[in-house]
C-alpha cells in the first residue's frame, strides 16, 4: 500500500475499524433508553418518509407539464383533524415513554452505595466514602447500584457517561444526584458535557467498571487512611461545632446525634426533612434554617470550609448516632463553662493543614 | 369550490423597469440612511444581516476546520471557546432573529396588507440603528478580545470566572433586543390598523398571520432577555447577589429567565419562515394553501404554547420530576402545529401545476430538513432520551437542523422569490437551482453525521475529543466545505444580476398577494390609489380573471 499516502491509510483503517454509529451499552439502563431511541428512530424515518412521499410523489405527478391546470381545493376538515390526532398520538406515546425513562434512570433504589463527585474547572474528584480520592476517574464496581452525590465548586458542570445513557448537570451551591448500574467490565468515557470554561474539554476522565473482587482490591490499594466521615468528625472538633453541638443540657446548639433523615421542627412551624442538602446548606446559611428552639446564632460557614470538608462534615453527621465521642473530646480538653472556650478539642497541631481541605 | 385555473406566465422580453422606483425617487447616502420608507429600511437590513452572516460563517469555518483533528492543534482553548460563542451571538441574535422579519418582512408585510408603510415609520428606522449600534458593540467585543461564555452567557461562568468582554457583548445583545422589539411592535400594530379596505383577516397572506406571531412572542419574550443581561452585568459589576450562590443567588433562575426567552425566540426565527414557505409552495403549485385556517392558527398555537416550554432545556439541572413532566407534555404538544403545517403544505401540492424554480427548490430544502429536525427535537422533549441527548452534538445537530436547515433554507427560498420585486430584476435561474442543490447536499453532510457523534456522546463545545469520533468530524468538517459554496453562490450571483439580471416585470411568478400586482421595484408610496381587496388569499381564478382582460404589459 506503499502508493497510498499514510493519512488517508489510517482514515480507511481507523473508518473500517472505529466507526460506531452506537456506544457500548454498560449499565442497566443503557438498553431501556436505546429500546426508545431505536423507536424513535424508526418513527422519524416514517415521517420522513410519509413527508418525502407527499411532497416528491404529487409534485411530481401535478408537474405542470403533465397537469398545466391548477384544481382549488379549500382545505379538509377531515384530513386535518386526521394528521393533527395522528401525530399527536404518537407524541404521547413519546411522552409517556420517554417519562418512564427518566424515572428510571433519575430515581436510585434504596440500596445504593453513595460516592461523592466535586466538580471544579477543570477536573472531577471523587471520594469514596471509606476515604479514597480520586481525580478525573471513577472506579465502580459491577453490578452494584451506585449513586452520585455531585456538587460543583463553582461553575456549572454535567456529569455525563455515555456508555451508562446517565448525566446530570452539577450546580454550585446544590446537591444532585445520578445513579447506575455498571453490567460491563471495561474503562468508559466521562465527560463534562455543560460548557465550563478554558479547559471544557479537558475535563474528561475514565469510568472504570471492575468485578467486586477488584474493587474491592482496588479500595483497599488506594485509601487515605481516613474514611470521610473520620476526615469529617476531625473537622467537627477543629471547626469548633463541637462547642454547641455536643448534645449536652447546656447545648447552644441542637443535638445531631441521629439526625440525618429526620424531620426537623423548624422555628416557623414547619418540619423539614434533614437531608445531605439540608445539612450542607445549615452550615453555610444557618440564617435561614432556624430550628425550632434554638436561637438563630450560629455564625455563617460560607467561604470558609470547601466542598471536600463540607462532604466530610455531611458524610460525619449522616454516620452520627450518638454524642459520646463528641462529649469525650470536650472533656479531654476539660472545660468548665462552654462559651469560654471556642476551639474546643484542638487537635494535633501538626495536621491543621489538612483540617480545611482546599 | 374546485375549479380548473390555468396560469400563463407573461412575457418577460418586452419588460423594461419602471421610470420611478423606491430606489432612485432620491439618491445619496443621506437619502438612505435618513429614509423612513419600509422597503428601503428593508435595504439596510438585508445588506447589514448578510455582513453578519459571513462573519458568523467565518467563525463556523475555523470551528469546522479545528475540529478536523481530535487533537486542539489549530488555535487554543480560549480563542476556540471564542469562536464558538462568536458564531452563537452573531447567527442568533444578529443573523437569525431579524433574517425574514427584518429584511423580507419590512418589505412585503405593508404592501401585502396593502399600506403605504409600517405604522411607525421612524421607528423601523430607529430600528434599523438600534440593530447597527448592536452589531457595534457585538464587533467591539470580538475585537476587543473576544467572549467565551458560550451564546448563553450561562451564569456564574458568565458572571464570575471569566475575564473577557462579557459587558460588552451582553449589550450588544441588550440593543439587538431592542431592535427586535421596535420591528415587533411595527408589525403588530401595522397588521391591526393598517390594512387596506377589504382586506380581512382571513384574506391575509400566511406570511402576515406567521410573522404577527412572531411579533407577539419578540413583545413578550424579549423584555426578560433583556432584563436578565441587565441582572447579569450588574452583578458582574457590583457584584450583586443574584446568580451566583456563594451571595445567596440561584444560578438555575439564571436558567428559567435565559430560556423563557430564547426558547420563544427559536419559534421568533422560525415561524417568519414558515411563512415563506406557504407563500413559495403556493405560488409555484399555483394553489390555495391547502387549509388556510389551520394553517393560520397554528402559527398562533405555536407563538402560544411556545412561552410554555422553556424548561425543557433543563431536565437534566434538578427542575422537580414533575415540573419536567409537565414541560415534556407541553413540548410533545408544540410539535403538533407544526405537524399539521407540514402535512398542509405537502396537501397543497395535491392536484397543483406544479413547477420548480430555484424559491421552490429550497422550500423542498426546508420540508425535509425541517421534518428531521422538527422530529430530532421530539427526541430531546422525550424525557429519559433528553438525559442521554441534551449537551452533546445531537443538540447541536437538531437545532441546526431547524435554525440552518429550516430558517435559513426559507430565508433564501424568500430572497429568491422576492428578489425580482425588490430589484425588479431576475436571478440566473440556472445556477441558482444549483446552489439550492449544493447547500442542501451540503447541510446534509456536515450535520447528519453530528447526530451520530451525538448519540455516541460526543459533547458539544469540546475543543479536542476522543480520536474514535474523528471520523464523523472530518465528514462534517467536509459537508461544511460544500454548504459554505452553497452560500457563496447566490451572494455571487445576486451581486450580478443587480445589473445584468433579466427585468422581470410587476408579477414573474403569477402570484396572487397584493405586492405583485404593483411594478417592480414599487413606488416609494408602493400604491398608486388605495387598494380595495374583494378576493381571497391566494385567488389564482381572480387573477386569472384580472388578467384575462387586460393586455398583459409588463412593468
Amino acid at each position: 500500500m506503499s502508493h497510498i499516502s499514510p493519512v488517508i491509510w489510517q482514515f480507511l483503517e481507523k473508518w473500517l475499524t472505529n466507526f460506531a454509529l452506537f456506544p457500548p451499552e454498560a449499565s442497566q439502563v443503557a438498553p431501556y433508553a436505546d429500546a426508545l431511541y431505536f423507536f424513535l428512530l424508526l418513527m422519524t424515518l416514517v415521517g420522513v418518509v410519509i413527508v418525502g412521499i407527499l411532497v416528491f410523489g404529487f409534485s411530481f405527478k401535478y408537474r405542470a407539464s403533465v397537469s398545466p391546470v391548477a384544481t382549488q381545493i379549500e382545505g379538509s376538515t377531515l384530513l386535518e383533524a386526521t394528521w393533527t390526532i395522528i401525530p399527536l398520538a404518537v407524541f404521547m406515546v413519546f411522552f409517556v415513554w420517554g417519562a418512564l425513562l427518566y424515572f428510571r434512570i433519575y430515581n436510585p433504589p434504596a440500596n445504593a452505595m453513595n460516592i461523592y463527585i466535586v466538580g471544579k474547572q477543570w477536573m472531577w474528584k471523587a471520594e469514596h466514602p471509606g476515604g479514597q480520592h480520586e481525580i478525573n476517574s471513577l472506579h465502580v464496581p459491577l453490578g452494584q447500584p451506585v449513586r452520585l452525590t455531585m456538587i460543583s465548586q463553582d461553575v456549572f458542570h454535567s456529569f455525563s457517561i455515555p456508555a451508562f445513557r446517565v448525566k446530570r448537570e452539577v450546580i454550585p451551591g446544590r446537591y444532585s444526584t445520578v445513579w447506575f448500574t455498571a453490567t460491563k467490565e471495561g474503562t468508559y468515557h466521562l465527560f463534562c458535557t455543560q460548557y465550563c470554561g478554558t479547559s471544557h474539554s479537558g475535563m474528561i476522565g475514565d469510568i472504570v467498571v471492575q468485578t467486586p473482587e477488584a474493587y474491592r482490591k482496588w479500595t483497599a490499594g488506594s485509601t487515605s487512611g481516613m474514611s470521610l466521615a473520620q476526615n469529617g468528625e476531625r473537622l467537627f472538633a477543629s471547626l469548633g461545632c463541637n462547642a454547641c453541638h455536643n448534645g449536652m443540657a447546656t447545648a447552644r446548639g441542637p443535638n445531631l446525634a441521629g439526625v440525618y433523615n429526620s424531620k426537623i421542627p423548624m422555628a416557623d412551624g414547619s418540619l423539614v426533612l434533614a437531608d445531605e442538602a439540608f445539612l450542607r446548606d445549615s452550615i453555610l446559611n444557618p440564617s435561614q434554617h432556624s430550628i425550632a428552639g434554638y436561637a438563630p446564632i450560629m455564625p455563617t460557614y460560607q467561604g470558609q470550609v470547601s466542598e471536600d470538608a463540607l462532604i466530610d462534615l455531611v458524610e460525619y453527621l449522616k454516620q452520627l448516632n450518638s454524642n459520646y465521642r463528641i462529649q469525650q473530646t470536650l472533656t479531654t480538653a476539660d472545660i468548665p463553662n462552654p462559651p469560654a472556650q471556642q476551639p474546643a478539642a484542638a487537635p494535633q497541631p501538626g495536621s491543621a493543614p489538612h483540617m480545611v481541605k482546599q | 369550490m374546485s375549479a380548473p385555473t390555468v396560469v400563463k406566465l407573461p412575457p418577460q422580453e418586452g419588460a423594461t423597469l419602471p421610470r420611478r422606483t423606491y430606489l432612485n425617487n432620491e439618491y445619496g447616502l443621506k437619502s438612505w440612511l435618513l429614509t423612513s420608507d419600509h422597503k428601503r429600511i428593508a435595504i439596510l437590513y438585508m445588506i447589514s444581516i448578510t455582513l453578519f452572516f459571513f462573519i458568523g460563517g467565518a467563525f463556523a469555518t475555523l470551528i469546522r476546520l479545528e475540529l478536523l483533528t481530535p487533537m486542539p492543534d489549530l488555535m487554543a482553548s480560549d480563542t476556540y471557546n471564542k469562536m464558538f460563542t462568536m458564531h452563537g451571538i452573531i447567527m442568533v441574535f444578529l443573523f437569525l432573529v431579524p433574517s425574514v422579519p427584518a429584511t423580507i418582512g419590512n418589505f412585503v408585510i405593508p404592501i401585502m396588507v396593502g399600506a403605504k408603510d409600517l405604522a411607525f415609520p421612524k421607528i423601523n428606522l430607529l430600528s434599523w440603528y438600534l440593530y447597527m449600534t448592536a452589531g457595534i458593540f457585538t464587533l467591539a467585543a470580538l475585537i476587543l478580545g473576544g467572549v467565551d461564555t458560550g451564546w448563553t452567557f450561562t451564569t456564574p461562568l458568565s458572571t464570575h470566572y471569566v475575564n473577557t468582554h462579557v459587558i460588552t457583548a451582553g449589550l450588544g445583545v441588550f440593543i439587538a433586543g431592542f431592535s427586535s422589539i421596535f420591528t415587533g411592535l411595527n408589525f403588530i400594530v401595522t397588521v391591526h390598523r393598517m390594512r387596506a379596505p377589504g382586506m380581512t383577516w382571513f384574506r391575509l397572506p400566511l406570511f402576515v398571520w406567521s410573522n404577527y406571531a412572531a411579533s407577539i412572542l419578540m413583545i413578550l419574550g424579549t423584555p426578560v432577555l433583556a432584563i436578565t443581561l441587565v441582572l447579569v452585568i450588574l452583578e458582574r459589576t457590583l457584584g450583586v447577589g443574584v446568580f451566583d450562590p456563594t451571595k445567596g443567588g440561584d444560578p438555575v433562575l439564571f436558567q428559567h429567565l435565559f430560556w423563557f426567552y430564547s426558547h420563544p425566540a427559536v419559534y421568533i426565527m422560525i415561524l417568519p419562515g414558515m411563512g415563506v414557505i406557504s407563500e413559495v409552495i403556493s405560488t409555484f403549485s399555483r394553489k390555495r394553501v391547502f387549509g388556510y385556517t389551520a394553517v393560520a392558527f397554528s402559527s398562533v398555537a405555536i407563538a402560544i404554547f411556545g412561552m410554555f416550554v422553556w424548561a425543557h432545556h433543563m431536565f437534566i439541572m434538578g427542575v422537580s420530576n414533575y415540573a419536567a413532566l409537565v414541560f415534556s407534555l407541553l413540548t410533545m404538544l408544540v410539535a403538533v402545529p407544526s405537524a399539521i403545517k407540514t402535512f398542509n403544505w405537502s396537501a397543497t401540492l395535491y392536484k397543483g401545476s406544479v413547477t420548480f424554480e430555484t424559491p421552490m427548490l429550497y422550500a423542498f430544502g426546508f420540508i425535509g430538513l425541517f421534518t428531521i429536525g422538527g422530529l430530532t427535537g421530539v427526541f430531546l422533549g422525550a424525557l429519559g432520551m433528553d438525559i442521554h441527548l441534551t449537551e452533546t452534538y445531537f443538540i447541536v445537530a437538531h437545532f441546526h437542523f431547524v435554525m440552518v436547515g429550516g430558517m435559513l433554507m426559507a430565508y433564501l427560498a424568500g430572497v429568491h422569490f422576492w428578489w425580482p420585486k425588490m430589484t425588479g430584476r431576475m436571478y440566473p435561474e440556472g445556477i441558482s437551482k444549483l446552489a439550492a442543490v449544493i447547500t442542501f447536499i451540503g447541510f446534509i453532510l456536515t450535520f447528519f453525521p453530528q447526530f451520530v457523534l451525538g448519540y455516541l456522546g460526543m459533547p458539544r463545545r469540546y475543543h479536542a475529543y476522543p480520536p474514535e469520533f474523528q471520523i464523523l468530524n472530518v465528514l462534517s468538517s467536509a459537508g461544511a466545505t460544500v454548504l459554505g459554496v452553497g452560500y457563496l453562490l447566490p451572494m455571487i450571483y445576486m451581486t450580478w444580476s443587480l445589473k445584468y439580471g433579466a427585468i422581470a416585470g410587476s408579477n414573474p411568478w403569477q402570484a396572487t398577494g397584493l405586492e405583485w400586482q404593483i411594478q417592480s421595484p414599487p413606488l416609494t408610496e408602493n400604491f398608486v390609489e388605495t387598494p380595495v381587496v374583494d378576493w381571497e388569499a391566494y385567488d389564482y381564478e381572480w387573477l386569472e380573471r384580472k388578467t384575462e382582460g387586460e393586455v398583459t404589459t409588463v412593468g
